[in-house]
């Protein structure tokens, strides 16, 4: 009795489900796909998972914007998180009569046979903010290695000398790496020279800022305090080493990098318990690569894009990329992040005493 | 040469047996736990090795400190988890909990209620930890409904919890950090103001020592009077005396932890003060998240051996059908154990939420393998039946010690998990080598 209700229940589930999916494609072929068929160029653009913020609101506007811009049509598929239907969505794309293809892929390697495959019958390929490893598509993203000097350039400029520590994302992911060389870049020679020392350096699993405070108080143990700059490689994890300051009256006077631009570590950098937050603007990016399908679409050669160079992957391939250069907002240029429209005041000032930073009245 | 003594080898054997044996002996009449005794040798050997390879940073006030406050979460909600296991169960979603209910909290307190009841209002933290304990209790209730009612084996149920509760914590706030807390909220989390001050810990200090006398007179008087045996009167005076010299001496040694300079001069002029010339040293005192765990420690333990639902549980876990047939609902106390294990994950969410200052939805990734781990350190048996609350605590205390104390050694981070993990095996093989022995 009890197991038939179950069955019963499934079935149901399992309808509903189905009838989500089916929705999902007819919206990508209405609505986007009627002006395919025609002389005009289209764009397509593969999301790996559109369920998520940032690919509604920031992303896909700055690509259709661009792509209209230049005319060209536009047509898309999301892959749910799936790395099949990923591949299946790129296939489908291309039989729609896509001229040129944006991924954001899911898998950076599982989607190489697609990527392949769609190049090899004279498809332009962008690889979109992660990298797929084939020579033959153009990479553009954010530079992380650039973040990490923009990091330690911002907090090399208000310590020029003393004790640094570094809290870095997770070791499991190249980015940390990226992130910690650029640091290490625009330090190096301080280092050298033995005016900045590198008291205490972690690695922080899933960039969990817990785990980032629970290292900070550690380090800052170990050093009875005499710490005198953290460069954090994420807004997380120095929301996670702020707490652990402040529990040493330190907060403010210690002075912190981050990245991302969350509301909450550039409500930090406004109350100055943060001093840099990287901020790299989503439309930016979907903006640069809507201009280079077009462009590709068009016909242009790879390497005639503008504003291309050469990036040595870690697959060992050189990949023609854009990379862009992300922007460090401080307590100086706060005006730039409520411009964009990418924090409201309330957020952005909450709890800051008024006329103490610009952009906070 | 070494002086064979007139019985040979022999002999030796023999003697150390009886060495052996008196120890043992003493150990019996002391009557103490000996795996709990065991276990605090171990975390000793722990510290001391730590301390000496760190340059004499481990065991210093302030690390024991940040050790006690760093502990907190995991040890209330090990508490918890020792039940569940003992229950022939497990609770993989104990870290996605913690992130959903946190999330919730925050939410609650930084968005929500500030629209109605205004910021910074004193009923604020009351208002959000009392809902994360609801929300805590419905999650782990109805985690325990599909369990004991349906019948799915508890292993899939948090498993799907752990996939379901992490990603409701992304949806609650589409990835974003929420911060900053409420003023008073921030207090549970420890932080600059959240402790007690020298005073209060000494007072605290004190109702324990009390305590521990009163509870020791009380066992033996209710022994002697069902006719039961009882240690002899100099064996109890040495364990209380013992046990009291702990609390006192761990309270007194703690407050030579200082509340740090900068802070010490603002509050002391922020109370009107002037801040004398060579500074003053105002002491820490024991944290408040410290305190909660000590309070949900000892309540735990009053649960799980003086009421009637801690007694069904260890019977389900010894025996279930026994228990079943012996008119237990054990259904009924799946449920409330799953129930409680939400509302000690709600509580631990409050502490790690109240000390970062922010909810995220990254929160407590990999905190159900830690809890689950201290629980098994602790002595509780993945087979059921077995586990006490403090052995849950002190396992929490070795896991914390040894990632807090690698980090002073500047060990990387996969290092880090490599010797948590040896760790863990180990400690579980020494436990179920000697529990083979003692059968």
């Amino acid at each position: 009795m009890f197991n038939r209700k179950l069955v019963a229940l499934l079935a149901v589930l399992a309808m509903l489900f189905a009838a989500c999916g089916g929705d999902d494609e007819t919206d990508a072929t209405t609505a986007d796909g009627g002006d395919a068929g025609g002389d005009e160029l289209t764009v397509g653009v593969s999301w790996n998972n559109y369920n998520e913020e940032r690919w509604a609101k920031s992303d896909e506007p700055a690509i259709k914007a661009a792509l209209e811009a230049a005319g060209v049509g536009y047509i898309s598929t999301d892959a749910g998180s799936s790395v099949e239907q990923q591949i299946a969505d790129v296939e489908q794309l291309i039989s729609q009569g896509a001229d040129a293809l944006i991924i954001l892929a899911q898998d950076g390697t599982a989607i190489l046979p697609a990527v392949q495959s769609a190049l090899s019958q004279g498809i332009p390929v962008i690889a979109y903010d992660r990298l797929i490893e084939d020579p033959g598509a153009l990479y553009i993203t954010f530079d992380n290695v650039e973040v990490g000097r923009m990091q330690a350039r911002a907090i090399f400029e208000l310590v020029p000398e003393g004790n640094y520590v570094f809290i870095k994302g997770n070791q499991a992911d190249a980015n940390a790496d990226f992130l910690r060389g650029g640091q290490q870049e625009i330090l190096q020679a301080a280092i050298d020279s033995g005016a900045i020392v590198n008291v205490g350096e972690q690695y922080t699993d899933n960039w969990d800022p817990a785990v980032a405070q629970t290292n900070m108080e550690q380090i800052l143990t170990q050093n009875d305090n005499a710490v005198d700059a953290v460069v954090a490689s994420n807004d997380g994890t120095a929301g996670g080493v702020v707490a652990a300051l402040a529990a040493q009256g330190l907060d403010g006077v210690v002075p912190v990098s981050g990245q991302d631009g969350d509301s909450a570590a550039l409500n930090r950098v406004a109350l100055g318990t943060q001093s840099v937050s990287v901020w790299k603007d989503a439309r930016e990016l979907g903006k640069s690569a809507g201009e280079a399908a077009a462009a590709l679409a068009k016909g242009t050669a790879l390497g005639s894009v503008s504003g291309t160079v050469v990036f040595d992957s870690p697959g060992g391939n050189a990949m023609t990329s854009i990379l862009l250069a992300p922007i460090p907002i401080t307590n100086a240029n706060l005006q730039v992040v409520l411009d964009a429209g990418w924090i409201d005041e309330a957020t952005l000032c909450q709890g800051v005493a008024a006329g103490s930073v610009a952009g906070c009245p | 040469m070494t002086e064979v003594p007139p019985g040979g080898a022999e002999q030796i054997e023999d003697e150390i047996e009886t060495k052996g044996r008196s120890f043992a002996s003493l150990i019996r009449t002391l009557d103490i736990d000996s795996r709990l005794l065991g276990m605090i040798a171990a975390l000793l050997v722990i510290w001391i090795g730590i301390h000496f390879m760190s340059g004499g940073t481990f065991l210093t006030p302030r690390n024991l400190w940040n050790l006690s406050v760093q502990t907190a979460a995991v040890a209330v909600m090990a508490t918890g988890m020792v039940l569940i296991i003992v229950t022939r169960n497990i609770d993989l979603s104990v870290g996605s909990m913690l992130a959903v209910i946190g999330m919730a909290m925050a939410l609650l307190q930084a968005e929500i209620l500030p629209d109605i009841i205004g910021f910074g209002h004193p009923f604020m933290w009351i208002i959000a930890v009392v809902a994360g304990i609801i929300l805590g209790a419905i999650i782990g209730g109805f985690q325990g409904f599909i369990i004991a009612y349906v019948g799915v084996p508890s292993f899939i149920v948090t498993l799907g919890g752990l996939l379901v509760w992490r990603g409701a914590a992304w949806w609650m706030a589409s990835g974003r950090t929420i911060a900053p807390m409420d003023e008073t909220y921030q207090l549970l989390g420890g932080g600059s103001d959240g402790n007690i001050g020298g005073g209060w810990s000494w007072i605290v200090g004190i109702v324990a020592s009390i305590g521990i006398v009163l509870l020791m007179m009380n066992r033996r008087r209710t022994r002697l009077a069902f006719g039961f045996s009882v240690r002899p009167l100099w064996a109890d005076t040495a364990i209380g005396a013992v046990s009291i010299g702990v609390v006192l001496g761990g309270i007194a040694y703690l407050n030579r932890y200082y509340v740090p300079e900068l802070l010490a001069k603002a509050r002391i002029e922020e109370a009107g003060g002037i801040w004398p010339e060579g500074g003053i040293n105002l002491s820490q005192g024991l944290a408040i998240p410290v305190l909660i765990a000590i309070g949900v420690t000892l309540l735990m333990t009053f649960v799980a051996t003086r009421l009637t639902f801690g007694r069904y549980v260890f019977a389900i876990g010894g025996n279930p059908e026994a228990a079943e047939l012996g008119g237990i609902k054990t259904r009924l106390t799946i449920v409330k154990a799953f129930a409680l294990m939400g509302m000690l994950v709600a509580i631990g969410a409050a502490i790690q939420t109240a000390r970062l200052n922010a909810a995220v939805s990254g929160l407590g990734q990999l905190t159900e393998l830690y809890v689950i781990a201290a629980a098994v350190i602790g002595g509780t048996s993945l087979g059921g039946g077995i586990g006490t609350i403090p052995g849950a605590v002190l396992g929490a205390l070795v896991m914390q010690s040894l990632q807090s104390g690698m980090v002073l050694l500047g060990v990387d981070a996969p290092l880090q998990d490599i010797v948590v993990g040896v760790v863990l095996v180990i400690a579980v093989a020494i436990d179920s080598f000697y529990r083979k022995r003692s059968v």
